[in-house]
This record gives C-alpha cells, sequence and structure tokens, in this order.
C-alpha cells in the first residue's frame, strides 16, 4: 500500500482495478459525476426527439408507443440516474472537505451505493434492446402499469429497486458522515450551507426511499409473482401506489433542490465577497422545507377525489412551503445587494437562477390552490412548472458548480469564455422552451401527448419550443466540449482558485492528496478559511493534531460484486412471468453471490492501513514540490 | 486496537463507541433504522388498507383466519429473545465474553424458535388455501409479516456470523460496535413484531 501513494504513472488495467474497488470520496465523487453526465445526455437526447416530435403538429418522426417509452425514460433518467448522482457527485467531493474528514463514515457503502446505483441504471438502459423501455410515465401509475405489456414497467420496477437502495445506503452514509467526522471545532452552526442542505437532504432520502422502495416492491411482485395489490377485481387498491410514489416523490423534488440551494449559497458568497446574509435563517429555512416536504404528496392527487377536506389541508401545506423558500431567496438577494459582485460562469449560473426559480416557485403556488389544480392538472403548464423548478434551480446549480468546484476535483480550470457562451445559449434556450409551455397548457394542450392537431392555436408555440429545446442541446454539447478541452490542458496547482473563497475545502491545495488534510484542522468559526486569510495565516489553516500516521480505508472489489449479484438477480425476476424455468435458479444464484460478499465483507477484518508520517511528507512534496512552491 | 488486549478493568466505559468505526456504526444503525422504520410504516398502512379485501365472495376474513394461541407464543420467544440479548450487552459492558456468546446463543436459539412456527403459521395458511396470491389481503399479510420474518433471519444469520468469527478471539474494540449494533437491531426487529402482534392478531380477532 505504501507506494501506491508517490507512484502517479500506472497502466491502464491498473488504473481501471483502481476505480472499480475505490473508496476514496473524490474518486467516487468523480465517478458519479461522469456517470450522471452520461445518464444527463441519455436523458436529454431522449428530450430533443419528442420536442422534433411535437415541433409540428401531425408529425410523424416517432410512433406513439415509442413516444410513450422517450417520456418515461426521461423523466425516470432525470430524476433518478441524473440529477440525483450529480448532486451525488459533489457531496461525496466537497463535504468531507467541508467539514475536514479524511473520507466519509463507511468508505465501503459509498463505493456498494456507487455501483448499486450503476448497474441498477444500466439495468434500466437494457430495457431499450430487450424488448422495449417502460411506457407509462415517471410515476409510473399503476392502473397503466399493471396492464403494459412487455417487459418496459419490469425493468424500470427491478432497476429503479437497485439504484434506489443505492441511493438510500449512500444517504444514511452521509447523515453518519456529517454528524460523527466534524473537525474540532467545526459545530452544527458553523457548518457551510452545502453540508447543511446535504445533511437534510440525505435525512429526506432516508424517509422517501423506504415507501418508493415498497411501492416497487409490491408492483414487482404483482407484475411478477401473481400479487394483488393493485389488482382491484382481487381486492387490490391502485390508489396505494399513486401515496406511495408521492409519499416518496415529492420529498424526491426536495432531496434534489436543497442540494441546489446549498451549492448556490457557497457559490453567491463567493463572487459577491460578503458572508452569507442570515445563516441562521437560510439553516432553519432548510429544515423547515425539509420537514414541510412530507406534509404535501397529496398535491399531486388533488383530482384523485380524496375529498375537500384532505385537499384543503394539502393546499395550506403546500403554500406554506414558499414561505422558508421565500426566506431564502430574500437571502441570497440580500447577500448579492451591495456586494463587490464579479460575474464568473458560476455567478452567472446563480444569478439566472434566481428569478427561474422564482417563476417556477410562483407557479407552484397557483398549482397549490386545488380549485385551479383542476384546470391546470395534466396540462403543459405543470410540464413549464416542474421544468422552471428542475431546470432553473437544479441543473442550474450543476452547471454552475461544475464550473465552480472543477479546480478542486480536477485540479483544472474549465474555460470562462466558453462557460459564458454555454450559459447564455443554455439560458435563453431553456426560457425559450418552457416559458411558452404554461401558455400552451392554459390554452388546454394536455402533456404526454404524442401529437397534436394543426390551427388550434398551439403550432407556434411549440415550433418555438422545441427550437428552445435544440438550443439547451447546442449548450450541453458546448460544455461537454469545455470538459474534453479542459482535460487537455494545464494543471493548476494551487490554493483557493477564485481568490475569494470562504470554507474549508478552498483552504486545502490541489491537487487535494488522497488523504486530504495531512492534519485535521481546527476551526475557530464560520468561514473558517476566510478567518485565517483575514488574520493573515498564509497556510489558510490551523491544525488541531500534530503531523502523524493517516489511518486509510482499504479498497474492495466486494461492492461491485454485490451489485452484480443483484444485477443477476433482477434478471431472473424479469424473466419470471414468462414462465422460464432458470429463473428462479437465476434469482437464487445472484442474491446467493450477494448474500456470500456480505457474509464475506462481515467475517473478514477489515482495518485498514496506516500511511506513515514519511510517505506524508514524500507526498506533499512529489504534488506541491519542496516548500510548497510548485 | 484488533491486538489490544483488554480486562474488565481496562475495558472503557462504552466500548461499543471507544473507536471512531464504533461510533459511526453505533449512530449509522440508528439512522438505518429510522429508514427501516418508514419501510414498515408503509407496508403497515397498506395492510391496514387491503385488510379483508379479496375477490367477491372471498371466504377469508382476519376475525376467522388468526389464532392467538400461536401468535401469543411466538411474542413471548422473541421478547424473550430481546431480553436475553440485553443479558449479552450487559456482559459485553464488563467484557466477559463467555457471557456474551452465551447470551447471544441463546437468542438465536430463541430466534430460530419464532422462525420456525412462523413457518409452520404460514405452511398452515397456505395449506387451508390462503395462499399469496389468493387475495389482496394475502398479498398484504404475507408481505408485511413475512418482511418482519426476513429481518428476523437477516438478524440470525449476522448473530450467527459474528458468535462463529469471534469465537476464538476473545472482545476487542473492533468487534464490540459489531455485537451492540447487531444487538440494537434485534431490539427494532422486537419492536416491529409488537406492532405486528397488536395490528394484525389483536385487532384481527376482534375484527
Amino acid at each position: 500500500m505504501s507506494s501506491v501513494a508517490v507512484s502517479n504513472k500506472k497502466g491502464f488495467g491498473a488504473t481501471l482495478w483502481d476505480y472499480l474497488t475505490t473508496v476514496d470520496h473524490k474518486k467516487l465523487g468523480v465517478m458519479y459525476l461522469f456517470a450522471g453526465t452520461l445518464f444527463f445526455a441519455i436523458a436529454g437526447f431522449e428530450a430533443l426527439l419528442m420536442r422534433i416530435q411535437l415541433m409540428i403538429p401531425n408529425n410523424d418522426f416517432v410512433s406513439a408507443g415509442t413516444f410513450n417509452e422517450l417520456l418515461t425514460m426521461h423523466g425516470t433518467t432525470m430524476l433518478f440516474l441524473a440529477a440525483t448522482p450529480l448532486l451525488f457527485g459533489f457531496m461525496n467531493a466537497i463535504v468531507p472537505l467541508q467539514i475536514g474528514a479524511r473520507d466519509v463514515a463507511f468508505p465501503f457503502l459509498n463505493s456498494l451505493g456507487f455501483w448499486l446505483f450503476f448497474l441498477g441504471a444500466i439495468f434500466l438502459h437494457l430495457s431499450f434492446f430487450l424488448g422495449g423501455a417502460p411506457d407509462a410515465g415517471w410515476t409510473n401509475y399503476a392502473s397503466l402499469a399493471l396492464y403494459s405489456p412487455g417487459h418496459g414497467i419490469d425493468f424500470y420496477v427491478l432497476g429503479l429497486q437497485i439504484s434506489g437502495a443505492g441511493t438510500l445506503i449512500s444517504g444514511i452514509n452521509f447523515i453518519v458522515t456529517i454528524i460523527t467526522m466534524r473537525a474540532p471545532g467545526m459545530t452544527f452552526m458553523r457548518m457551510p450551507l452545502f453540508t447543511w442542505t446535504t445533511l437534510i437532504s440525505s435525512t429526506l432520502i432516508l424517509f422517501a426511499f423506504p415507501p418508493l422502495t415498497v411501492g416497487l416492491f409490491f408492483m414487482l411482485v404483482d407484475r411478477m409473482f401473481g400479487a394483488n395489490f393493485f389488482d382491484h377485481t382481487m381486492g387490490g387498491n391502485t390508489i396505494i401506489w399513486e401515496h406511495l410514489f408521492w409519499i416518496f416523490g415529492h420529498p424526491e423534488v426536495y432531496i434534489l433542490v436543497l442540494p441546489a440551494f446549498g451549492l448556490f449559497s457557497e457559490i453567491i458568497p463567493v463572487f459577491a465577497r460578503k458572508r452569507l446574509f442570515g445563516y441562521s435563517s437560510m439553516v432553519f429555512a432548510t429544515i423547515l422545507i425539509g420537514f414541510l416536504g412530507f406534509m404535501v404528496w397529496a398535491h399531486h392527487m388533488f383530482t384523485t377525489g380524496l375529498g375537500a377536506t384532505a385537499n384543503a389541508i394539502f393546499a395550506v401545506a403546500t403554500m406554506a412551503i414558499a414561505v422558508p423558500t421565500g426566506m431564502k431567496v430574500f437571502n441570497w438577494i440580500m447577500t448579492i445587494w451591495g456586494g463587490s459582485v464579479k460575474v464568473t460562469v458560476p455567478m452567472l449560473y446563480a444569478l439566472g437562477f434566481i428569478p427561474s426559480f422564482v417563476a417556477g416557485g410562483v407557479t407552484g403556488v397557483m398549482q397549490a390552490a386545488a380549485p385551479l389544480d383542476y384546470q391546470l392538472h395534466d396540462s403543459y403548464f405543470i410540464v413549464a412548472h416542474f421544468h422552471y423548478v428542475i431546470v432553473g434551480g437544479i441543473v442550474t446549480a450543476i452547471f454552475g458548480s461544475m464550473h465552480f468546484y472543477w479546480p478542486i476535483m480536477f485540479n483544472r480550470a474549465l474555460n470562462e469564455k466558453l462557460g459564458v457562451l454555454t450559459f447564455w445559449i443554455f439560458f435563453i434556450g431553456f426560457h425559450l422552451t418552457f416559458f411558452l409551455q404554461h401558455f400552451l397548457g392554459l390554452m388546454g394542450m394536455p402533456r404526454r401527448v404524442f401529437t397534436f392537431q394543426a390551427d388550434q392555436g398551439w403550432d407556434l408555440f411549440n415550433f418555438i419550443s422545441s427550437i428552445g429545446a435544440i438550443m439547451m442541446a447546442i449548450g450541453v454539447v458546448l460544455l461537454v466540449i469545455n470538459i474534453i478541452i479542459t482535460a487537455k490542458s494545464k494543471p493548476l496547482n494551487c490554493r483557493d482558485y477564485w481568490g475569494d473563497g470562504r470554507s474549508l475545502e478552498w483552504a486545502i491545495k490541489t491537487p487535494v492528496p488522497f488523504y486530504n488534510f495531512k492534519q485535521t484542522p481546527l476551526i475557530r468559526g464560520f468561514d473558517p478559511y476566510w478567518l485565517e486569510k483575514h488574520d493573515g495565516n498564509k497556510e489558510g489553516m490551523i491544525y488541531a493534531e500534530p503531523l502523524g500516521d493517516i489511518h486509510m480505508p482499504n479498497n474492495s472489489i466486494l461492492p461491485l460484486v454485490m451489485s452484480i449479484g443483484t444485477f443477476i438477480a433482477a434478471f431472473g425476476a424479469l424473466y419470471h412471468p414468462d414462465g422460464v424455468a432458470w429463473s428462479i435458479p437465476v434469482i437464487i444464484i445472484g442474491l446467493g453471490i450477494t448474500v456470500a460478499s456480505m457474509i464475506l465483507r462481515s467475517v473478514k477484518d477489515d482495518l485498514g492501513y496506516h500511511v506513515h508520517v514519511e510517505e506524508v511528507i514524500a507526498t506533499e512534496e512529489h504534488l506541491y514540490g519542496k516548500g510548497g512552491n510548485k | 486496537m484488533e491486538h489490544t488486549k483488554f480486562t474488565p478493568q481496562t475495558w472503557p466505559d462504552k466500548a461499543e463507541q471507544a473507536t471512531m468505526e464504533g461510533r459511526n456504526k453505533f449512530v449509522g444503525i440508528w439512522i438505518f433504522i429510522c429508514s427501516d422504520i418508514t419501510l414498515f410504516a408503509s407496508v403497515f398502512a397498506t395492510y391496514l388498507s387491503l385488510k379483508d379485501k379479496g375477490p367477491a365472495g372471498m371466504e377469508f376474513s382476519a376475525a376467522e383466519l388468526f389464532e392467538l394461541p400461536l401468535a401469543f407464543v411466538m411474542t413471548m420467544l422473541l421478547l424473550t429473545s430481546s431480553l436475553t440479548s440485553v443479558y449479552a450487552m450487559y456482559h459485553l459492558k464488563n467484557h466477559n465474553f463467555k457471557g456474551v456468546q452465551i447470551w447471544m446463543s441463546i437468542t438465536v436459539l430463541l430466534g430460530l424458535g419464532f422462525l420456525a412456527l412462523e413457518i409452520y403459521e404460514f405452511y398452515h395458511y397456505v395449506h387451508i388455501g390462503f395462499g399469496y396470491t389468493q387475495s389482496a389481503f394475502s398479498s398484504a399479510f404475507f408481505t408485511l409479516v413475512g418482511t418482519h420474518g426476513l429481518h428476523v433471519v437477516i438478524g440470525l444469520v449476522w448473530i450467527v456470523c459474528l458468535i462463529v468469527r469471534n469465537a476464538k478471539r476473545g472482545l476487542n474494540l473492533y468487534n464490540a460496535p459489531k455485537y451492540y449494533a447487531a444487538s440494537i437491531f434485534w431490539h427494532f426487529i422486537d419492536v416491529v413484531w409488537v406492532f405486528i402482534f397488536t395490528v394484525v392478531y389483536l385487532m384481527g380477532v376482534l375484527g
């Protein structure tokens, strides 16, 4: 183990093996980021195909059946397999640095969470090649999904079951990390906002994913093993799916948007060059949004017929969420207000985010009024609303943070000029696509239709919307080009790339050594790096311990093996309803592999290893040169 | 830390949280239980909404199907096993490894007894025609009680692995948190059963 730290030239096989077995939060963060980008591109391509189909009336670019598969896979992939892993990428890469930790609490589980997510995602996407993708919408309502022919829905259920388990595991890991692994002095009320939102959104994962697991399990046994949860002729009830799905589905929105809020709360103070306005109220608002997020799921079901009383309660609870969210928006504005603003690419995304997200929030409050929702339900107004929230809130956060954190994650900076161009093309394309969809909805165009008749007043708006979608696609291609160009650029080897970093992650020099901080830092207050800079501390931090041996976790291939086991078992379950003889044996073999690896993990001691002081010094000299001046 | 030998005098007060790994495991198992509670809550809610629901003219109902004597014996076995795992933790605190192993083994035996009765109960229901696919009620019942049964199996495999793996090397700061986490998980299984006993069997018999 000792030579790993210093040697940096490795063959392809060794590098691959390193990534397959790694438990390093920084490498897993990079893997999450690239896996998320891959699925983001796939789902974006699906969206583009849909917009081309809807560009002109009576189009026959794709068939109605294909359109259903596209809209289902677009929604499912974007939420579960693109936005979630992209945010997990930042959480993994940044949160341990922000709290001054060596790694996450359970590095092994971190790796397991990634591989479960990734293999679940691959499994879901195999559906395209094995008889058709799921086609019942990302909400997969049981009354529709139960009777969908072929294996599409089975892929959805099993793929999400596997990747959902990975997400839950990662969520638990982040909670424990933030509770137990904070550096001395890093009290809860000194934690950066991104760490706070990671904590709260992980807590939401903790309570939101089990209902989804249960719902997916019901769907699985109903479709594949003859159970009757949703079959009304056998006493079942399809509304149970709607409840379970939305008890998960609404918090899922906050699971994604809270870390996005956190990222902007990091970006804005750095470039406004002011302390974050109203830190405690930001924390309070985050917790309140997380809490209220669980009280509002039935606002997706106003038209299901729960009755006036239930609708009224959920309507009021939904409107209440606007209060803490509004607090956040005003705090961001007050942070910018009077600041000496430096408009870099991340700041551009932040400035674009505020009005876009507010627009999405306001239409959300409109829909919270249950009587109005009867008009808006299942129309393009809804599509416009949630894309304003998701693209305007989450995607801008992800793109902005890519620029913001690229120096820490890759020791290189994304190109600013290309970044500005990307921002404008993407941002204008985004508003072009979705702004007019509000009006399409109000004019009565239903969502999830594969074509429409001409001369209903919808033609022009749909055409413009499709042009906007093409612009968004160009923006994403430019971002990918930027990433490729940057990969060939010179390494930065610097600290605090933006010059105005405030929290602890900026105090560490890039490239970040595999053990993070050579000594655990001592935190003296909120914005610790800014405090130290202010006091003229050249090193950027003071330390809580002398330089000593560092304890690190061992790499392991077992997380991948466990995930492959569930992947194999899923194939057995998938083909069970076809009556093939091998389905049950395959399930047993797959789960056997998983259980055997778990037992192996349990009985084999994994004590980690120590990096000795001399190796730490050698590594630091290798990375930064003697005296830190490379 | 694996090789440090302890005596009851040098054994730390909260051995399960004496190391950072131990503290992480301790917090982690509690956080995991939070999510497991949500999982069971979802299944309970589904069971309550599908209780006695089935195809027209279904002959099975909770009031006729469930019998309290068997459920009572199962409850007693599981509650006692929770108590014996507390004894094991008592010995863990005093660094008495033999006591830990013996009481954990008794816990496993009681758990196996519970599991045997549950298998018998399921076999009996399937035998009289109340199979998993018979109705929404049967699906919900078997899923709820079966999910708990699966947790019992996982708990038993876990504890047996711990007993066998550590038989020769005694108690140290590396395996103490593992025993402790397994015991917390076992208590949780027990608490869930109390709710199953109440919601499924007691409320079922009352109609």
